[in-house]
């Protein structure tokens, strides 16, 4: 079941943040979408169908891991690992678009579109469109479409229509800008899939809501074994949906600190990275109120990490909520801490973790460092590298 | 002359007259850094009865690649929303009579901060201005700032708009209605077809707020624009300018694709029987 809670508002906002930031053109479909889920989130069928879904065809619930050869090297707290790699298509975001595959159904919209960084929302939005029989078009910049070849092939090879996307930074925001222009264009007949936490009420709500079985998961996993709640929470932070969906369920546990990840890319005082909410501040972008990079003339900076998945200038209207609130902290892992992170934890425990998961494990072994053996750090482990193995090979001057 | 009322008397003017008013579209900063007021001269003097200014933004979510693209281009000639309202303040040393309208997305104007923005457009003679990702809903303090500074905040009503948004839209319209003539982006397609849903929303918009509706997006040529001017107040011409205006190198070759693309349009507005 999802938490009813209050956050957002009626009106589609976390305190300032989120809302309603689109042309006209969308506001009635983006009505139309709010009542539907409105309704949804508490339709005992709707979320049963939902539930057999992510149990039969994503694989759910995904374990949760004791790393205990990576704990001991780190030799602080215990780091547990929540598999959200072994899930069908290999991360998180398949948690999501199957909940807005049966939403689209639901619509009875036929046409389906994203957008996509790394390429796993793509792939799993593609997924489901060949699933329920739907056509599929995915937004992609033209820079992700090198870094992430392999993903580009699943795709196709799962019937979507990869388009490329060459304006602006040709990454992931101009992918999003894409998109909406082709819902702008199509909205009779299409629905967007939108694939982070970020975006116009309702999505930031939504897509939380779909990858809040993260959370509830992990919170019965630890209670039931050992026998309490963990002492950190770790996730990394591009838009910021698979952070969103491990945090939520654990918001009210105040006890348990929740730090989220960012990309700090070449460094912060390089200026390329992709960390809006530790370097950043309050603006607009893609339909909702959040903290943003840009500069002083209000222009959407470029970013930059090594994991196409972080290299966002924006995150979820909730997650800057969360971070005024003080319930959540947020840091910055660099590409070298997170290289290094893919690294060690494929040598200790025979995991390849995507690039993206790999920032969220640097910082848990920084944070376990420093705590003691009894204590439990558990990190998100949003997606596996397998996609990732050309970029790192390639950033280490092997050929392949 | 107030802000307001320049917009109020020159569709005043237009509607004695039984015209629909004609409302270019350029982005400010193309093709040339300093040739906007240039160019926004030679807009009046081609027919324009109201100007639209692009602010340039790098994310323009409801924008076709040519507006993009120019966006880009003077992003990179270092353009902003600073030196738009510089191009307003040039224009107005020489024509205080042409309503100019500044067209964009809300960041530029949340980082300058709204305050600021209200008092400096007003300042330099803008006599309103066009969020396109910032409908009614989320507009409440900018609006009331503008409106306070005698500036008008211009609403688009789009194909999909329900009659309750347009009620809600006409409640606090000013100036004129914006009639978004496809469901799309700027520069769209084959190009925007009126029919008998868009009178009927014309209609509606203009009995709901006794204001003046304009209508735009895909609007390209004099038989689109003639077409238009049968059901709208003003037609808006942005893209397909932008578009020719790209080409040019210098203001001579600007004041002359100004005047040659517009004129027909001009003519044909005209020859409307309303």
């Amino acid at each position: 079941m999802f938490d009813l809670g209050i956050r957002p508002d009626v009106s589609g906002h976390f305190g300032e943040y989120g809302g309603k930031y689109v042309s006209e053109t969308l506001m009635a479909a983006l009505d139309d979408l709010n009542k539907a889920w409105q309704k949804l989130r508490k339709d005992p069928e709707f979320l049963s169908e939902f539930d057999n879904d992510l149990s039969f065809y994503v694989g759910r619930p995904s374990p949760l891991y004791h790393a205990k050869r990576l704990s001991e090297k780190i030799g602080g707290a215990q780091i547990l690992l929540k598999r959200e790699d072994l899930n069908h298509t290999g991360a998180h975001k398949i948690n999501n678009t199957v909940g807005q595959a049966l939403l689209a159904r639901y619509l009875g919209k036929n046409r389906v579109i994203a957008e996509t960084g790394a390429g796993q929302h793509g792939v799993a939005s593609a997924t489901v469109a060949a699933r329920l029989g739907m056509q599929c078009v995915v937004y992609m910049g033209e820079v992700d479409i090198h870094r992430q070849a392999i993903n580009v092939y699943r795709m196709r090879l799962l019937g979507a229509e990869v388009r490329s996307v060459t304006s602006g930074s040709a990454t992931l925001k101009d992918a999003l800008n894409e998109a909406m222009r082709d819902w702008v264009t199509n909205v009779d007949s299409t629905y967007y899939i939108i694939g982070t936490v970020a975006g116009p009420h309702p999505y930031p709500q939504l897509v939380r809501d779909f990858n809040s079985v993260i959370g509830r998961e992990a919170r019965r996993q630890v209670q039931a074994q050992f026998g309490r709640l963990p002492d950190a929470l770790v996730a990394c932070v591009g838009g910021g949906s698979n952070a969103i969906g491990l945090f939520h369920p654990f918001v009210d546990d105040t006890e348990v600190p929740m730090y989220g990840v960012e990309a700090a890319g070449r460094g912060l005082e390089s200026g390329q990275h992709a960390a809006p909410l530790t370097t950043g501040r309050v603006g607009v972008l893609h339909g909702n109120k959040s903290y943003l990079m840009d500069d002083d003339n209000g222009q959407i900076l470029h970013t930059h990490s090594v994991s196409a998945g972080l290299d966002y200038p924006g995150v979820g209207p909730e997650h800057s909520w969360l971070k005024d609130s003080g319930r959540a902290e947020y840091v910055a892992i660099d590409d070298k801490e997170a290289l290094h992170a893919f690294h060690l934890l494929t040598r200790t425990e025979g995991i390849l973790p995507a690039l993206e998961s790999s920032h969220a494990v640097a910082y848990a072994c920084k944070l376990a460092a420093s705590m003691s053996a009894d204590k439990l750090v558990l990190v998100n482990l949003s997606g596996r590298g397998d996609k990732d193995v050309h970029t790192v090979a390639e950033l280490e001057g092997i050929q392949l | 002359m107030s802000q307001e009322n320049r917009l109020k008397s020159c569709f005043q003017t237009l509607g004695d007259q039984q015209r629909t008013a004609l409302i270019p579209f350029i982005t400010a900063g193309d093709p040339l850094a300093d040739a906007s007021v240039d160019i926004m001269h030679a807009l009046v003097d081609a027919g324009a009865d109201v100007i639209e200014l692009g602010i340039p933004f790098s994310d323009p979510m409801a924008d076709g690649p040519v507006i993009q693209l120019a966006s880009e281009r003077a992003i990179e000639r270092g353009v902003s929303l600073h030196t738009v309202l510089q191009d307003v303040h040039n224009f107005r040393q020489n024509n205080q009579k042409t309503p100019v309208i500044l067209m964009g997305y809300l960041n530029p104007l949340y980082r300058m901060g709204f305050t600021q923005f209200a008092q400096s457009a007003a300042a330099v003679g803008v006599d309103g201005v066009l969020i396109v990702d910032s409908p009614p809903e989320e507009s409440v303090v900018l609006e009331s700032l503008l409106v306070e500074a005698g500036i008008s905040m211009i609403r688009l009503v789009a194909p999909t708009t329900t009659v309750e948004r347009m009620q809600l839209i006409a409640a606090e319209a000013t100036g004129f209605i914006y009639y978004v003539a496809l469901k799309g982006i700027t520069g769209a397609g084959e190009g925007a077809n009126s029919d008998a849903e868009s009178s009927q929303r014309i209609n509606t918009m203009r009995e709901l707020t006794g204001l003046p509706v304009a209508a735009g997006f895909g609007i390209k040529n004099a038989e689109s624009a003639a077409e238009w001017a049968r059901l709208a107040d003003a037609v808006v011409i942005g893209s397909a300018l932008v578009t020719r205006l790209a080409e040019c190198k210098n203001i001579e070759q600007a004041y002359e694709v100004v005047k040659s693309f517009l004129a027909p349009i001009r003519i044909a507005m005209d020859n409307v029987t309303k």
